[in-house]
Formats: structure tokens, C-alpha cells, sequence
């Protein structure tokens, strides 16, 4: 029986920083998709607002998403392709947040639905956890997907690395 | 590197209410993947084990609704919820990623974590226990009306 979790393509940010981290030319032969980050930007914050696009496409997501940072859980929703927060400048050194995106049915002719955990950590009283369910109402396969800020101005971090992974269920 | 994450069985759920799992092979734990579900009727989805039709099931939940984050407890079930209730259109399908963790140890209670994708209505986790000590040799999985599309994968994970 064939293995199924197959690497696709690496992505690691070099010492100059990164503006977006995107895959491109995805090919269909898979059923589903996975994208795990390993992340830091360079927001004066504790951390910084990611987004996330398909075939280069910021338009038709929705989303659901519960949140707690060690003191307090919360719920938002919006229209937009908001998708968590990543490790921002302000957050301990040598920090990286931890991104899980997966993507079923990506080549379907129907909408697509993404879920996302992520968890940011921080060695003070603020670090954050994201359960995320999110829609692209597009019946297009994907065929590219990018990382980038989100209603913000900043950059991936040197080491933060990025993997997309095919899943095929046969 | 031996091959470790191995596709067991894929099947079309579209009217289809229960839809088991028979033959699980020889592996650690086992990851089920429901992707593109849509459903007439906000009909929550379950998962039991070995026809496990008793009381024997327990799950905590934590939902995100879009305006308020919350949590519940059910014991004493007689199967664990892996998805809520949800209309899930065609317009907005759902999904699940479910994982059983070592589903065949003859010594342990059995353990799942699932995480249940919902844009027009919810993201959720749950965890869930089955107080029964057998290995695991079928999965069902249920919902109270049809689901009127997506699939079910099933997916082996083997220890080194």
C-alpha cells in the first residue's frame, strides 16, 4: 500500500527576512493538503496578524475562530482571510509559533474548507492559542497558497520554514 | 523510512447515515478525515467502536460559535460526538479530522481527539473516551439524518 503523506515542497526563510511564504504550482494528485509552519515576524508586538490566500486570491473566505491566551477563551468571526496570529518581536527570543493547515478536498469543485490549529508561545503572562475553521467560497482547485500579514506591515523572520504535505486517500 | 501514514478505505457518504469500518489492518493509531460533508438537517456526527452500542462513551467539547468561546461535558454517552450539529450546505461544506490513539492495545480505555471545521457555524475540539479495554475492530460512524454529500477516509499511522 503507498504511502500518502508526501512532502511536497520546504520553504525556509533566509537572513534578509521574507514578505510572504507561498507555495506554488500544487499538483492535483492528491486528495488533501497540509501546510505546517514554523513562524516569527518582525511586528513590534507580542505577535503579528497572518493571512492566508489561495491562488493568489484574498476574497470569498469566512471563518470561525476560538481563541485563549491562559486566562480567557473568546470567539470571533469575520469575512476575511484572517487566520491567527504568529510570533511577533516583542514575544521571547528564539520563539517560534506552531501552525497546522489543513485543506481538505482542495481540488473539489465545490467551496473549500480549511482548519487550522496554531499556538503561539511567549515565556510571560501572554501567549495564545487558535482553533480555526475557515471557508474559501470559490470552486476553483487550488493551485497556489500563500502565507503573508494580515492588515499589518511585516516580515517572516530568518528560520521560520514552512512545509506542504499531499495526502491521498488511495 | 518505512511508509507510516497509509490510506485504509475511502467511502462516498452521500445518503448515508452509519457507515462502518471493518477492516482497520495493523497499525498504531488511526486518523479519519471527513472532507466536503454537507447535511439537510443540523444533525451531529458520532463515532462508536466494535458495535459498542452501551452507555460506555464520555466527550468534552470546546466551541467557538463566532461570538462566544465555551465548553461542555457528556458522560455516559452511547457514542462520542466528532462534529456538531450544523446545516452544512453545499455552499459551506464541513470536515473533521478525528485521531484514535493506539487503537489496539488490549490494556488501555480508548482515547480520541477531534477537531470539527465549520465556517458558517462553529470550530470545535473534541476529546472522547470508549471504557472498554478490547482493541478497536470497527468503526462506526453516525449522524441522525442523511448526509447529502462528502467522504470519509480512514488512515493508518504505524510507530516505528
Amino acid at each position: 500500500m503507498a504511502n500518502t503523506y508526501t512532502a511536497i515542497a520546504t520553504v525556509t526563510v533566509g537572513s534578509g527576512g521574507a514578505a510572504n511564504i507561498e507555495f506554488t504550482s500544487i499538483p492535483a494528485t492528491y486528495t488533501d493538503l497540509v501546510v505546517r509552519l514554523s513562524a516569527r515576524c518582525s511586528f513590534a508586538g507580542i505577535t503579528g496578524n497572518l493571512a492566508i490566500e489561495f491562488n493568489s486570491s484574498s476574497a470569498s473566505f469566512s471563518r470561525r475562530t476560538a481563541r485563549g491566551n491562559g486566562s480567557a477563551a473568546s470567539s470571533t468571526s469575520g469575512s476575511d482571510n484572517y487566520i491567527g496570529d504568529i510570533v511577533g518581536n516583542d514575544a521571547t527570543g528564539s520563539t517560534f509559533s506552531n501552525n497546522e493547515i489543513y485543506i481538505s478536498n482542495y481540488t473539489g469543485s465545490g467551496n473549500k474548507s480549511y482548519s487550522i490549529d496554531l499556538v503561539t508561545e511567549n515565556n510571560a503572562t501572554e501567549a495564545w492559542q487558535y482553533l480555526v475553521a475557515g471557508l474559501w467560497s470559490n470552486s476553483a482547485a487550488i493551485t497556489s497558497i500563500k502565507l503573508l500579514p494580515f492588515s499589518q506591515s511585516w516580515t517572516f523572520n530568518q528560520y521560520s520554514t514552512a512545509t506542504l504535505y499531499g495526502i491521498k486517500n488511495s | 523510512m518505512p511508509a507510516t501514514y497509509e490510506p485504509i478505505a475511502t467511502v462516498n457518504v452521500t445518503n448515508v447515515t452509519t457507515t462502518t469500518f471493518n477492516s482497520l489492518g495493523s497499525y498504531t493509531d488511526i486518523i479519519v478525515v471527513a472532507g466536503g460533508l454537507t447535511r439537510g438537517t443540523a444533525n451531529s456526527v458520532f463515532m462508536r467502536f466494535n458495535s459498542d452500542t452501551g452507555s460506555n462513551y464520555s466527550y468534552t467539547q470546546l466551541v467557538g460559535n463566532g461570538s462566544t468561546a465555551s465548553s461542555s461535558r457528556s458522560s455516559n454517552q452511547t457514542g462520542i460526538m466528532v462534529a456538531a450539529g450544523t446545516t452544512g450546505l453545499s455552499s459551506t461544506p464541513t470536515m473533521f479530522i478525528c485521531q484514535i490513539q493506539n487503537f489496539s492495545n488490549a490494556n488501555t480505555y480508548k482515547t480520541i481527539l477531534s477537531r470539527d471545521t465549520d465556517s458558517n457555524g462553529a470550530t470545535e475540539a473534541f476529546v472522547g473516551l470508549w471504557r472498554n479495554t478490547n482493541a478497536i475492530t470497527s468503526i462506526t460512524v453516525y449522524t441522525g439524518g442523511d448526509f447529502t454529500g462528502g467522504t470519509l477516509s480512514l488512515y493508518g499511522i504505524k510507530a516505528a
